[in-house]
């Protein structure tokens, strides 16, 4: 309406330009959605997989270390290097050569521990670089927001780190598959160790991370705590990411309470640690017991955050390096040799995937989704770090041993933070599939 | 004028805008961003510009809250799809207006101060709705889990209707599925529609006076105009753009998180808009593009990425050259962008849009006729 200047001329210059560029490249340039299934590889001589990970934020650490043990799995696959798992994981299909003779290539991407990011970058992946399988993640959020999303694409999805229930209970999905324990497994590992460490009568204070794992955490505690005859004089949330506690720490100190359970992760974890620590907690005397400490889901990583303040504490984990047996060593030797330091459970999970997805092919002769699930489900193997496995077919949780561990008085290395008090047998963790709820729904 | 009241030269631009919009998929191709899922982004994201721009632009005020907006859109479209139907237009409808009342609120109790003293009320409002969605309201918005739509939810609408439910709940547009291109298309109309309504108010004698409050409040208060109604307009309107940018990403994709709410991402809409050029008309879809493609494209890079495209050198300068390179993708995206960043505020304080009409105006000059195309 008015003669305002601007940079009208401009912008429609440039606009035209823009216009005109569209009309160059050829048209009926699309992706082939129509075929059989997504992102079939067909005659490729190559094949990639998708590695979503936290590079940025609170679980940046465990994301690094997810990665690395990612490219291990795809150079072992591959047939290069010393072969780590490979060597021992029985019964095995894959032969050295990649999947189906098909190299493995594979692209990344950053979840920002963030459920839009995370799904915003599985989705390039699966449309633009074509992944026929997507794996990675530190936190239970972003597992569940991106395990339904590639339910939806018809993408198989191969959880990293997520502990939660939820994950394999009420969302789970046919598409998803997650070889780390879960709240419910760290719940009834726990619950005899504390019984003998502490006793039978004890008051139970929870801190808790305001979100789906925390929840979950807190339940599984409660539940088996409870059932052992300890009371819990009351359940706190705190919100994720606080970095200050001290507020939630003043109460636990005149509420009667004689045992704080914390069910935080990553820095949470260090920090409310480490301030309960400061406040004196561990040495107080609370109904005539000694105060005690349990951080129900441990990590080497948060370990080395903690630092002293971990010694003589209580909780599970998934893996640890020290182990022993001839799969854990096979991993801990061949990472050790690429990147100079052992690797943390977050990457030993998700090496495991790689190769269990990439074995399930082998086993299935093709890429095509609803065979390889069919492979999966049900599939039971051993040399891997964890005992005899079994993926169970009714949720796709994976089921072995869990380890009972605590904070190293006398750490002879840097690395060397969590001693492993008891490895509890699966039996003792097993649980019935319906106890958790949730529909897989179906294949394609 | 005949074109929707357009001038000429604007119509021009309207057909050339929506050509350019609508051809997306084909023309970003070559350089990797024409997938469903980025595109969509870009028209979803240059939605949330554009209406930014409407009141960052025009009337100076600096919101940095404006995420909210964004995360009630997408929160009230999720609850749509819950509750009502899983046809996208209520859930758009909705999350339009939704936003547009809160944006009524918030914009009455904040638009009382200007300058920084506005921008740092809008940050606390948002920050405050941040926090709310993240732990407060667990019930409505499901923290940090995130809202998702589920099987089982009641959709009375759709059963009143009798619509067939499907295995996997996904939004559509009367059938058709709104997921990959259909998505991006829907999307792409409502940017066009969103842009015409923009080209209408820049030009509009509301626009006008929407200007003048940028130029001089004070003068024109003097002047016995009450300029607080028409800030808040522009307010009300540009929340209304950032719902619908909102309910648009339940859309494409039916979950809604916190952290769509949180000021990084208010900030980040805030880059866009001087990224591509505070006040004009197209800038702001292209900061936006450019952000959303550093975002996804940008981080993707890594090593093996760049030593394969760095192949053409010989094998040590190959190594050298990925040293150097490597900070500055992959992870490193945001380094890149703040340089990026710094370089165009310093530059070119018109953005993206300043620097093409120099580009154009020097080839102009230089003699050539045909250039600019």
């Amino acid at each position: 309406m008015s003669k305002t200047k601007y940079t009208r001329r401009g912008i429609l210059k440039s606009g035209v330009t823009l216009g005109a560029a569209g009309v160059a490249p050829s048209f009926f340039v699309r992706n082939a959605w129509a075929q059989d299934f997504t992102n079939n590889p067909g005659n490729a001589s190559s094949v990639t997989l998708g590695f979503n990970v936290p590079q940025t934020g609170a679980y940046a650490d465990e994301g690094a270390d997810e990665l690395r043990a990612y490219q291990l799995a795809v150079k072992h696959i591959n047939g290069e290097g010393d072969g780590g798992m490979l060597n021992t994981m029985a019964p095995l299909s894959l032969k050295g050569n990649g999947i189906l003779g098909k190299k493995v290539e594979y692209v990344t991407g950053d979840t920002q521990t963030k459920s839009d990011a995370a799904r915003a970058s599985a989705k390039r992946m699966i449309e633009k670089d074509g992944a026929i399988m997507i794996t990675g993640g530190s936190s239970s959020g972003v597992a569940i927001a991106v395990q339904s999303l590639c339910h939806e694409a018809g993408v198989i999805f191969m959880a990293g780190l997520t502990h939660s229930n939820d994950t394999t209970g009420k969302d789970k999905r046919k598409y998803g598959f997650r070889h780390f324990f879960n709240t419910e497994m760290s719940g009834a590992a726990l619950g005899p160790v504390l019984e003998a460490e502490f006793g039978k009568d004890r008051v139970a204070y929870h801190l808790t991370a305001d979100y789906t794992w925390g929840w979950s955490q807190e339940g599984s505690i409660k539940k088996y705590t409870e059932a052992l005859g300890w009371q819990t004089n009351a359940a706190v949330r705190t919100p994720l990411g606080a970095g200050d506690f001290s507020q939630y720490i003043t109460p636990v100190l005149n509420s009667g309470a004689d045992v704080l359970v914390l069910n935080h992760y990553g820095k949470d974890m260090v920090n409310s640690l480490t301030q309960a620590v400061q406040f004196g907690l561990r040495e107080k005397q609370v109904n005539g017991k000694q105060f005690q400490i349990v951080v129900p889901l441990f990590s080497r990583l948060m370990a080395q955050g903690a630092g002293e303040n971990i010694k003589g504490i209580l909780g599970s984990t998934n893996w640890n390096w020290s182990l022993d047996d001839a799969g854990s060593q096979a991993f801990v030797k061949s990472f050790g040799a690429e990147y100079g330091f052992p690797p943390s459970q977050a990457a030993h999970t998700c090496y495991v995937q790689a190769l269990l997805y990439a074995n399930a092919v082998e086993m299935a002769g093709t890429f095509y989704p609803c065979e390889v699930i069919n492979a999966l489900e049900g599939f039971e193997f051993d040399g891997t770090g964890n005992g005899p496995t079994e993926y169970r077919a009714s949720d796709h949780q994976c089921f072995k041993d869990v380890l009972v561990v605590q904070g190293n008085e006398n750490p002879s290395s840097q690395f060397d933070l969590l001693e492993v008090v008891q490895v509890v047998p699966r039996a003792q963790v097993e649980y019935p599939a319906e106890l958790l709820g949730g529909e897989l729904g179906s294949c394609a | 004028m005949s074109f929707f009241k357009l001038s000429r030269r604007d119509a021009l631009m309207m057909l050339v805008f929506t050509a350019a919009v609508l051809t997306m998929p084909v023309w970003l191709s070559p350089i990797g961003a024409g997938y469903p899922d980025l595109v969509q982004k870009f028209a979803i994201y240059g939605l949330f510009a554009i209406g930014f721009n409407i009141l960052f632009g025009l009337t100076g005020y600096l919101s940095f809250g404006h995420a909210a907006f964004l995360g009630v859109g997408s929160y009230t479209a999720v609850w749509s799809f819950k509750l009502m139907s899983m046809n996208v237009i209520p859930a758009v409808l909705l999350g339009t207006l939704a936003a547009g009342l809160f944006a009524v609120v918030i914009g009455f109790i904040s638009l009382r101060r200007t300058g920084i003293y506005f921008a740092i009320l809008t940050l606390a409002f948002a920050q405050m709705c941040y926090n709310l969605a993240y732990s407060v309201l667990t019930p409505i918005t499901n923290g940090e889990t995130g809202l998702r739509v589920l099987r089982e939810d009641p959709r009375y609408l759709d059963s009143m209707l009798g619509v067939v439910q499907e295995a996997v709940p996904l939004g559509n547009f009367f059938g058709i599925n709104m997921q990959g291109y259909s998505g991006f298309y829907f999307c792409a109309v409502m940017l066009i529609i969103g842009f015409f309504i923009s080209v209408r108010i820049f030009r509009s004698p509301f626009g006008m006076k929407l200007v003048a409050i940028k130029s001089n409040q004070t003068r024109m208060r003097y002047t016995g105009f009450n300029t607080r109604p028409y800030v808040l307009v522009a307010f009300v309107i540009s929340g209304m753009y950032a719902g619908m940018a909102g309910s648009l990403m339940a859309v494409t994709d039916p979950l809604a998180g916190a952290e769509r709410m949180q000021w990084t991402a208010s900030g980040e809409v805030v880059l866009m808009t001087i990224l591509g050029g505070v006040g004009t008309l197209t800038g702001p879809l292209l900061g936006a593009a450019l952000i959303k493609y550093f975002e996804n494209i940008f981080s993707a890079f890594n090593e093996s990425a760049l030593l394969d495209a760095f192949s053409f050198l010989p094998e040590p300068a190959q190594h050298f050259v990925v040293a150097i390179v490597q900070p500055f993708v992959g992870e490193g995206w945001h380094l890149t962008l703040g340089a990026l960043f710094m370089i165009i505020v310093i530059f070119l304080p018109g953005g993206l849009v300043e620097g093409i009409s120099r580009l154009v105006r020097r080839r102009g000059k230089s003699g050539s006729d045909n250039a600019g195309g």
